[in-house]
C-alpha cells in the first residue's frame, strides 16, 4: 500500500532549539493515527509543518507522491490536507449553519478572485452541504445559535466540521478534546470519527488523554524532545517503556484498551 | 427585493428633482457623491477596517478631473468621472500592496500617513494652486453643456445614475462569497486561510473597490463644487467620511446614502444657526449617535421593521 503522507528526516530549527528533528513516517490512506507527548515535544511543530503553517529546516514532506515541503497553507488545504486546532476557530458572529455555509463555499469555489466576486455565498448546493454537514456532527440542535455562544463540545465539533468542508484526504486534528470535559470526550471522539470515516479520511489527532488513543487510533507515535520515540499499535506504542517514564506518567494511569 | 426598493427610490427621487428647491439639489449632489465614499468606507468597515486615510482616493478622483478638463481638454462627463475613478482604483492597488498587510490601528495611521504624502504634495505645488486650489472646466454631456440651474439638474441626475449603479453592485458584492467573507475576516483569519482563501488578497479586493468608490465620488465631488483644493486630501475631509461612516451605520447599502444626506443637511443647518461653532453641533450628534444608535441610522429601519413585524 502506498502512503498517503511520507515524511523524511524532517526537522525544524528556531536558532539554536531544535523543535524537530529525525522525523520519519509514513501513513498509509485511512489510518487513524494518535500523537501523544508531552507539551514542547514538537507536536503541534510537527503539524504546524505538514500543514505549511511552518517551513520545515531540513527533509521532505511527500502528500499523495507530490512534495508539498514549504508550501503555503493556502494551496495545502487545495491539495487536500484541512486541521483543526485547540482552540476552535469558528466565527463567533456568525451561526453554525452560516459558518458552515461560508465554509463550504470557500471549498466548492474556484481559486480565483473573479469567481468569488461573482458568486453568491448562499446557493442551493453551499446551503445542502452545510446541512449535510450539521448532520453528520450532530449539531442539528444548535443549527441557528451564534457560534459566540456554543458549549465548548459543539464548538470543538464546529471546528473540525469546517476543516471537513473542503473535503480533505487528510486531516489533522490538534488535541480535538481539550477544554472539553471528560464525560462529553468519548461522545465527541465517537461522533468525530464516525464521520470522517465515513468520509473515508485519513486521521492524524493528538491528544493527551491516553484512554482516547488506545480506544480510537489504529497507530501511536509518540513524540519526546522534537522527535518519534515509539511508533506503533497503541498496545505496543503506549506499552513502551521509554513513553511510560516519558508521556504517560505511571503505569497505573494507563489503562489498556480492554479496561477502556 | 431590498435592490428592487433602492431602484424605485432613485427613480423617484430623479423624478422629484425639477420641483424641489436649487439648494437641496446641490445639497443632494455633494451628499450622495460624498456617500459613494462612505459606501466603500461601509465595505471596509464590515471587515474591521476603519481607514482614516480614504480622503486620498476621493482627492484623486477630484484632481483627475480638474487636470484632465484642464490640460487634455478633455469635457466629456462619463470620461472624465471615469478616468478620475480609474485613476483612483489604480493608486488604491498599489497602496493596498503594502496596506493589505495591517490591521487595526495600524492600518488606520498607515492610511492616514499615505493620504497626507498627497496633502504635502498638493500644497507645495504652485502650478496646481497650491492651497488655493484650481477651478474645475464645465463638463459636456452628450456633447451638450447645460447651464444654469440645468446644469445643476443634469449633474444630479448623472450622480444619481452612477450612485445607482454603484448601490447595486456593491448589494451584489455583498452577497458574493468574497463580499460575505467581513464578518469572518473579523471573526478568525485563521480559520479561513486553513478553509484555503488569503485574508490579504481579500483585504485588497476591498481597498481597491472602496478607492474606486471614493475616486468615483472625488470626481463627481469636483464637478458639482467646479473647485478643487489640497482640503479634499487633508485628514479632517477622511475623518469626516468616517464620521458619516458611524452615523449611518455598516448595516445596509441605504443607509450610506441616508447617513450621508443627513450629514450634509445637519452641516448647513449648523452652519447657518451658529456659524462660528457649528463644529459643536455636528459632535454633538456624532455622541448622541455612538449613546443611542451604535448601529448607525440604518439601524432604524431594521427597528422599524421589527416593530411592524411585531405589531402584525
Amino acid at each position: 500500500m502506498t502512503a498517503i503522507l511520507s515524511v523524511r528526516d524532517l526537522e525544524k530549527t528556531f536558532g539554536s532549539v531544535v523543535a524537530a528533528r529525525d522525523i520519519n513516517l509514513d501513513i498509509p490512506p485511512q489510518q487513524t493515527v494518535g500523537i501523544i507527548g508531552a507539551n514542547g515535544a514538537g507536536k503541534t511543530t510537527f503539524i504546524n509543518m505538514v500543514t505549511g503553517h511552518l517551513r520545515p529546516s531540513k527533509g521532505t514532506i511527500r502528500f499523495e507522491d507530490r512534495d508539498i515541503t514549504g508550501r503555503p497553507s493556502r494551496e495545502i488545504t487545495r491539495l487536500g490536507i484541512s486541521r483543526s486546532f485547540q482552540v476552535a476557530q469558528i466565527f463567533p458572529s456568525l451561526t453554525v449553519f452560516e459558518n458552515m455555509c461560508t465554509a463550504a463555499a470557500i471549498a466548492r469555489g474556484a481559486d480565483s478572485m473573479l469567481a468569488r466576486v461573482t458568486k453568491p455565498l448562499r446557493s442551493p448546493e453551499t446551503e445542502q452541504e452545510a446541512e449535510a454537514a450539521i448532520a453528520l456532527f450532530r449539531i442539528e440542535a444548535y443549527r441557528d445559535t451564534r457560534a459566540a455562544t456554543l458549549p465548548q463540545g459543539v464548538r470543538k465539533l464546529l471546528d473540525i466540521a469546517m476543516a471537513v468542508a473542503a473535503w480533505p484526504r487528510l486531516l489533522l486534528l490538534d488535541e480535538p478534546t481539550s477544554g472539553v470535559s471528560i464525560e462529553e470526550k468519548f461522545d465527541i471522539m465517537d461522533v468525530v470519527m464516525t464521520a470522517l470515516k465515513h468520509r473515508k479520511i485519513t486521521i492524524l489527532f493528538v491528544e493527551h488523554d491516553m484512554e482516547i488513543v488506545a480506544r480510537f487510533a489504529d497507530r501511536v507515535l509518540a513524540f519526546y524532545d522534537g522527535t518519534v520515540i515509539a511508533d506503533g499499535p497503541p498496545t505496543a506504542a503506549l506499552g513502551d517503556a521509554q513513553v511510560q517514564a516519558y508521556i504517560s506518567g505511571t503505569k497505573t494511569r494507563t489503562r489498556q484498551p480492554a479496561d477502556a | 427585493m431590498r435592490e428592487a426598493i433602492g431602484a424605485v427610490m432613485f427613480v423617484l427621487l430623479a423624478l422629484a428633482a425639477p420641483f424641489l428647491p436649487a439648494w437641496i439639489i446641490s445639497l443632494a449632489t455633494i451628499a450622495f457623491a460624498n456617500a459613494l465614499v462612505v459606501l466603500g468606507l461601509v465595505i471596509l468597515w464590515r471587515a474591521g477596517l476603519v481607514p482614516f486615510g480614504q480622503a486620498l482616493y476621493y482627492a484623486i478622483g477630484a484632481y483627475v478631473v480638474a487636470l484632465v478638463g484642464r490640460y487634455a481638454r478633455i469635457t466629456d462627463v462619463f470620461l472624465l468621472v471615469f478616468l478620475g475613478a480609474a485613476v483612483a482604483g489604480i493608486v488604491a492597488y498599489l497602496v493596498g500592496l503594502l496596506l493589505a498587510r495591517y490591521r487595526e490601528i495600524f492600518f488606520a495611521m498607515l492610511s492616514l500617513a499615505v493620504s497626507m504624502i498627497l496633502y504635502g504634495v498638493l500644497v507645495k505645488t504652485e502650478t496646481l494652486g497650491s492651497t488655493d486650489g484650481f477651478h474645475v472646466e464645465s463638463p459636456t454631456i452628450f456633447g451638450l453643456s447645460p447651464h444654469g440651474r440645468d446644469a445643476g439638474l443634469v449633474l444630479f441626475w448623472l450622480v444619481l445614475v452612477f450612485c445607482a449603479v454603484a448601490a447595486f453592485l456593491v448589494s451584489r458584492y455583498f452577497r458574493s462569497v468574497a463580499g460575505s467573507l467581513a464578518v469572518p475576516v473579523r471573526d478568525s483569519e485563521i480559520r479561513l486561510e486553513f478553509l484555503g482563501i488569503s485574508v490579504d488578497r481579500l483585504i485588497h479586493l476591498k481597498l481597491v473597490i472602496a478607492g474606486l468608490l471614493a475616486g468615483l465620488g472625488g470626481a463627481l465631488a469636483a464637478l458639482a463644487i467646479a473647485h478643487v483644493d489640497p482640503n479634499m486630501a487633508y485628514w479632517t475631509t477622511s475623518g469626516g467620511f468616517v464620521f458619516v461612516t458611524i452615523l449611518a451605520g455598516a448595516g445596509s447599502v441605504a443607509a450610506a446614502f441616508v447617513g450621508s444626506f443627513v450629514f450634509e443637511l445637519l452641516r448647513s443647518v449648523a452652519v447657518d444657526v451658529m456659524p462660528g461653532t457649528w463644529q459643536m453641533i455636528l459632535g454633538t450628534a456624532l455622541l448622541l449617535t455612538i449613546l443611542f444608535l451604535p448601529e448607525g441610522i440604518g439601524s432604524l429601519f431594521d427597528r422599524l421593521r421589527i416593530r411592524l413585524e411585531k405589531s402584525r
